[in-house]
């Protein structure tokens, strides 16, 4: 199954720690809050993603399976 | 002022004089059966009028298929300030809307239902004596929980309104599942504006066929619409959904440069192209307008729209409560931005400022209100794009600098104005 990343908007405070980890798929507005790929997460970056999602600060970042 | 109509069917929702609830069982009779009401409302193919036009029939489905005893919550938040048609409908014709809230609760099954209104004494007086007559009446199955929306234009969203009612902040909140399948303490939970219930009571007794004789076919029935003409006070009044916006606006009393469709959260027109569209959905789509929750303002030539929308936009980055990065950062830098454009102090940049931080705002919120700003952003730089290009080299063409429509302390602006007292209630006109 594919899954796709989300962001909370509310509980996002724009720490960038997403960005750090998963450069590929997140990059930053000029504020600091995440821009997320809208594509669903390649394989290889399952792991990145999963890691990305666990370490922000506020968890905020979701890796959502599609259609779910 | 006359309440007569075109077609002499007769008004649905605005009646010529306030209304009591012995008034109201004459003219309607008792509160009917719910069996029938979610085959009529859906037959009837009625919309919500809050703005949002999701249909009702499948609102009432949803919450019947999610597992759970279902709640209903009636919406008369009406946060956004040029918007006075709620308040109207509930000072007017209060029992109506009541009929509805009960049928929906009895055709849902819900055990627990709420009106909640926008923080004005007289509405809340209105509506506190309305229940108590039904009361000594004994005409309602279920208790009604009235409550006083907080102020601010957001706090009227589904999300904000079911934090409120559930004791907390009246802020919205990011939601992965809809409230129909969990919303208030995680119950099924149905919210419906109050026009939109005040017309499903009169589906519930007239049938779908009786709606569908007024609007267009695929938009039917009639509307709520706050007008705000270019001279003159403005009105609240009841169309048939596809009446023609130059018989809505009236023949224009002084020169028009643009008309305001769908609120704050809407976008400008030219009034040129405005006055040859109607008042529907399907009619405005092409140009990204939708009637909204029927708010409509036609601003005069002698006035400034780059002003005009930099004051609402300052307004609405004030509203942003601030929850979202994009919104708290992007709003206020944006109406920045337009501010220095009206003053005439704007660099060479703005324009592409105003588009990218736009862009940014864009589908990044919990809620509507970052993208209903920022649609408004966009349409007054096409709409004004040559008073725009004035403001740039230093000018503005206009010469009265009063604020036109209400911003901030809303419900002040609106005591100001000779805007809605039953007695100024106009008939509707009808296509």
């Amino acid at each position: 199954m594919t899954s796709r990343l989300r962001v909370d908007p509310t509980s996002c405070r724009g720490d960038g720690v997403c960005a750090v980890l998963l450069p590929e798929l997140v990059a930053l507005d000029e504020w600091g809050y995440p821009l997320l790929s809208d594509r669903p997460v390649p394989a290889e970056l399952q792991r990145a993603a999963r890691k990305a999602a666990a370490s922000c600060p506020t968890l905020a970042l979701r890796l959502v399976p599609d259609g779910g | 002022m006359s309440t007569a109509t075109a077609t002499g069917s007769g008004l649905r929702l605005l009646p010529p004089s306030p209304v009591d609830l012995a008034d109201h069982v004459r003219r309607h009779g008792r509160q009917p059966s719910a069996q029938r009401v979610l085959a009529e409302v859906t037959d009837a193919g009625l919309t919500g009028r809050g703005g949002g036009a999701f249909p009702l029939g499948r609102k009432i489905a949803a919450v019947l298929a999610a597992p759970g005893r279902p709640i209903v919550v009636g919406n008369g938040a009406e946060g956004e300030p040029a918007s006075g048609k709620d308040r109207a409908l509930l000072l007017a014709n209060p029992h109506l809307v009541l009929d509805g809230l009960q049928l929906v609760a009895a055709a849902t099954g819900a055990d627990e239902a709420h009106l909640s209104v926008r923080p004005d004494p007289d509405v809340h007086h209105r509506l506190t004596g309305a229940l108590a007559d039904r009361g000594h009446a004994g005409v309602d199955l279920l208790p009604v929980e009235l409550t006083t929306a907080a102020p601010g234009f957001v706090s009227g969203q589904e999300s904000a309104l079911l934090r409120q009612l559930a004791g907390g902040p009246a802020l919205p909140s990011y939601q992965s599942e809809r409230v129909t399948l969990r919303g208030l303490r995680g119950r099924p939970t149905l919210v419906s504006n109050v026009e939109s219930l005040a017309h499903l009571a009169l589906i519930a007794r007239y049938g779908a066929d009786w709606f569908r004789s007024e609007g267009t076919a695929r938009e039917a029935g009639t509307m709520l619409a706050t007008v705000w003409p270019a001279a003159g006070a403005p009105f609240v009044a009841e169309y048939a959904i596809g009446t023609p916006l130059a018989d809505v606006l009236g023949p224009p009393a002084v020169g028009t440069s643009a008309v305001l469709i769908g609120g704050y959260h809407g976008v400008w027109l030219p009034s040129g192209l405005a006055r040859t569209r109607r008042l529907s959905a399907g009619d405005l789509r092409q140009y990204g307008a939708t009637p909204g929750a029927g708010v409509v303002a036609e601003l005069a030539t002698d006035r400034c729209g780059v002003a005009e929308t930099a004051r609402l936009v300052e307004y609405l980055a004030a509203e942003s409560v601030g929850q979202c990065g994009p919104c708290l950062n992007g709003l206020p830098r944006i109406a920045g931005a337009l501010r220095a454009l009206a003053d005439g102090t704007a660099g060479s940049g703005v324009l592409k400022d105003l588009r990218r931080w736009s862009g940014l705002v864009q589908g990044r919120g919990a809620c509507a209100h970052p993208d209903g700003s920022v649609r408004l952003v966009g349409s007054v730089l096409s709409t004004f794009e040559r008073e725009i290009a004035l403001h740039l080299r230093g000018g503005c063409s206009a010469t009265d600098h009063r604020p036109f429509l209400p911003v901030g302390g809303g419900l002040a602006a609106l005591d100001r104005r000779p805007l809605l007292p039953p007695a100024a209630v106009r008939g509707r006109r009808s296509a």
